[in-house]
């Protein structure tokens, strides 16, 4: 009887022991650095989802373990760090959201056959060749016609002064917008080139105001842009200002205050979209962090639940192989996984696409003025 | 000539913060042999200290700012001086700096600890508008920051050759062991020299955070520009560190727009070597001989 009752224990503790298993998660992000903001968001929105599930029994009754990565927004250090997640020997990677960060550690995610959900946006990312990578948001060649056909059709302006900055993400969309703006016509007239971090903007600023053109387009990191509008309405530059998300981001719209009215674009995610899902999950975010999430949040949020979709939904178990196959030409419903907030589809080169929003800052609030469907749609 | 005229005014409103900041470098070398390698992140710091009497104390901005102010000066001089100048000058120039070094480090890490690693917003006292003069158009703030740097300039100038306290603290950077055989209290002329750095930098502070953000990072340049400048001008007279900040700020401006804005720090540090060759005191420094 005493050796029925010990083996019973020790069963019963085998089955506690098998019930709490864990499941690694790493972010391998840009916590610090001149992109902290992006990355300190995409990672709270991580780090909401996981604590979300957790607290409903993680992921096939494993608990998601998160271990957290810094890449300091330097590429060498992204590399040793994204080294280190990987000997850790994590079911998935989130990250990095700086595009150069993502270009330098993609390859040792596809050695390792570690699928990994980037915030990247620069075209080139998904035409490397890595099955393993998967956006989270728009890459630029899908963003830049949305914006290139708003500046077009709405603005109506026949000429643009662009001022980017000089980096992967950067570069690519200069890059993309300059073809799209040929294809319509639309004459560039001034090409000003930032650094990553600058902060004097006054050169600049000069620079676009002798331009003169029909419309001013920024396309920089969130503190980059907040610091461009408050240089360009301090000089009286008129704009109009057209940009993509990050420029109408909730970030840049909270350091420029009063400079970022008025700006006008195209966003492929934000907190302010009219859809109670993200209404919801915004405010989840607001209470847990004690601030609101820009688009960054709900691309670390959304990947979360589109790796726990699949994982349970698809797979049935922890496969790695079998969830970046999986991915390709999934399409994930609010109705099939309600953490994914709005449907969405990647292609077969882990491309994504969703809906997307126009619209245009007013007394310092992002205002969704028109819905953009789906490109397959 | 619009462009030129408004590149101007916006790089001589950089260059009298850098100014500012240049002068606090000139002023402890002088009077404490001090060189103070966490100069820039003394300029990063007082935004914090508004920022947290605003956002903790509940104060408004005028009243925070004062308070700022006041913590600026006994953190940034009194206790700077007291904790760190004293115990380790004695030991002579290079350890002391090599300890505002890592001073520098500890206070950037600090605040990204504390407040994080974002950029913050810091109100202006000054509107974002601009006015229109033969053809060009110039900011208020600029207008604002310069006018307010030219005045602080002033005062720090009537202050030093117009009062007593001020000569003595001249005579006290010229020659301290005279100067305490002339009776002067040289170690609270000193002392005074610190407190005028701690105001400094807390000028400059309000000036440069709205345009450029409050971050831990603002340090690093800022105090690499105003070091130049100091070096440009003369690195022993107050007068050196201004034309030097003001030369400095007007030709990054004009770098940055007609030569590269990829190169623009380069511009300074080309200047930097073309001055340590040809005039090593500096534009309007003095030659400094030292008897072996």
């Amino acid at each position: 009887m005493r050796t029925l009752k010990s083996v019973l224990a020790l069963a019963t503790l085998a089955v506690a022991c098998a019930a709490q298993a864990d499941v690694k998660f790493a972010y391998v992000g840009e916590i610090s650095g001149s992109i902290a903001v992006s990355g300190g968001n995409f990672r709270d929105g991580v780090v909401l989802a996981v604590e979300e599930l957790n607290a409903k029994g993680g992921i096939l009754k494993n608990k998601i373990v998160l271990t957290l990565y810094d890449t300091q927004t330097n590429p060498g250090v992204a590399r040793s760090q994204m080294q280190k997640a990987i000997d850790g020997d994590p079911y998935v990677v989130l990250g990095p959201i700086f595009s150069g960060n993502v270009k330098v550690t993609m390859q040792l995610l596809q050695q390792a056959e570690i699928p990994s959900f980037t915030g990247g946006e620069a075209a080139e990312l998904t035409t490397l060749g890595s099955p393993y990578l998967f956006r989270t948001s728009f890459g630029q060649q899908i963003g830049m016609p949305k914006i290139a056909n708003y500046i077009r059709d709405e603005i109506k302006a026949k000429t643009v002064a662009l001022i980017w900055v000089n980096n992967d993400f950067g570069k690519g969309g200069r890059d993309r917008l300059m073809k799209e703006l040929a294809a319509r016509n639309i004459k560039l007239v001034a090409d000003v080139s930032t650094e990553s971090g600058q902060v004097d903007f006054a050169a600049d600023v000069v620079k676009l105001k002798a331009a003169n053109a029909d419309a001013v387009f920024v396309y920089s990191n969130e503190e980059e842009c907040a610091r461009i509008m408050r240089e360009a309405r301090k000089q009286g530059l008129k704009g109009p200002f057209v940009g993509d998300t990050t420029l109408l981001s909730q970030k840049t719209i909270e350091l420029a205050a009063e400079a970022a009215n008025g700006v006008v674009g195209h966003v492929g995610l934000t907190a302010d979209a009219p859809i109670p899902a993200v209404t919801d999950f915004a405010a989840r975010f607001q209470k847990r962090f004690n601030y609101k999430p820009d688009h960054n949040g709900i691309k670390g949020y959304t990947a979360v639940y589109a790796v726990k979709f699949v994982t349970e939904t698809k797979l049935g178990k922890f496969d790695r192989k079998g969830l970046a196959k999986v991915m390709h030409g999934l399409t994930i419903t609010p109705k099939e996984e309600p953490g994914i907030l709005m449907e969405t589809t990647w292609d077969n080169v882990g491309e994504i696409d969703r809906i997307s929003f126009l619209a245009e800052v007013v007394n310092g609030k992002q205002n969704i003025s028109k819905v953009l469907p789906k490109l397959g749609k | 000539m619009a462009d030129i005229l408004q590149l101007l005014v916006a790089g001589l409103a950089t260059g009298g913060i850098y100014a500012l900041v240049a002068i606090g470098f000139t002023l402890l070398w002088q009077t404490s042999q001090t060189i103070n390698f966490a100069q820039g992140e003394f300029v990063m710091l007082p935004a914090f200290f508004v920022l947290i009497a605003m956002g903790y104390f509940g104060l408004p901005f005028w009243p925070a700012m004062a308070v700022g102010g006041v913590v600026s000066v006994a953190v940034l001089g009194l206790l700077f001086k007291k904790w760190m100048v004293d115990p380790m000058i004695r030991h002579g120039v290079l350890p002391l700096v090599i300890a505002t070094i890592g001073l520098a480090i500890l206070m950037k890490e600090a605040v990204r600890e504390f407040y994080g690693a974002d950029a913050w917003p810091f109100p202006a006292f000054a509107a974002t508008t601009d006015v229109s003069v033969l053809g060009a158009v110039f900011s208020v703030q600029s207008l604002v920051i310069l006018a307010i740097c030219l005045a602080v300039v002033a005062a720090l100038q009537l202050f030093l050759g117009g009062t007593r306290t001020g000569r003595c603290m001249q005579a006290t950077a010229q020659n301290p062991t005279v100067a305490r055989l002339l009776g002067i209290r040289v170690e609270r002329m000193i002392l005074y020299t610190f407190l005028i750095n701690g105001a400094l930098v807390w000028v400059a502070s309000l000036l440069i955070t709205p345009i450029y953000l409050a971050k831990f990072t603002n340090g690093e340049w800022l105090g690499l520009y105003a070091f130049i400048a100091a070096i440009i001008g003369g690195f022993n007279q107050v007068r050196g560190a201004i034309v030097g900040g003001l030369l400095l700020g007007v030709v990054d401006n004009f770098a940055a727009a007609y030569i590269s804005s990829q190169y623009r720090m380069a511009i300074p540090l080309m200047i930097l070597i073309v001055v340590i060759l040809f005039r090593p005191q500096g534009l309007l420094g003095r030659v400094e001989e030292r008897t072996v």
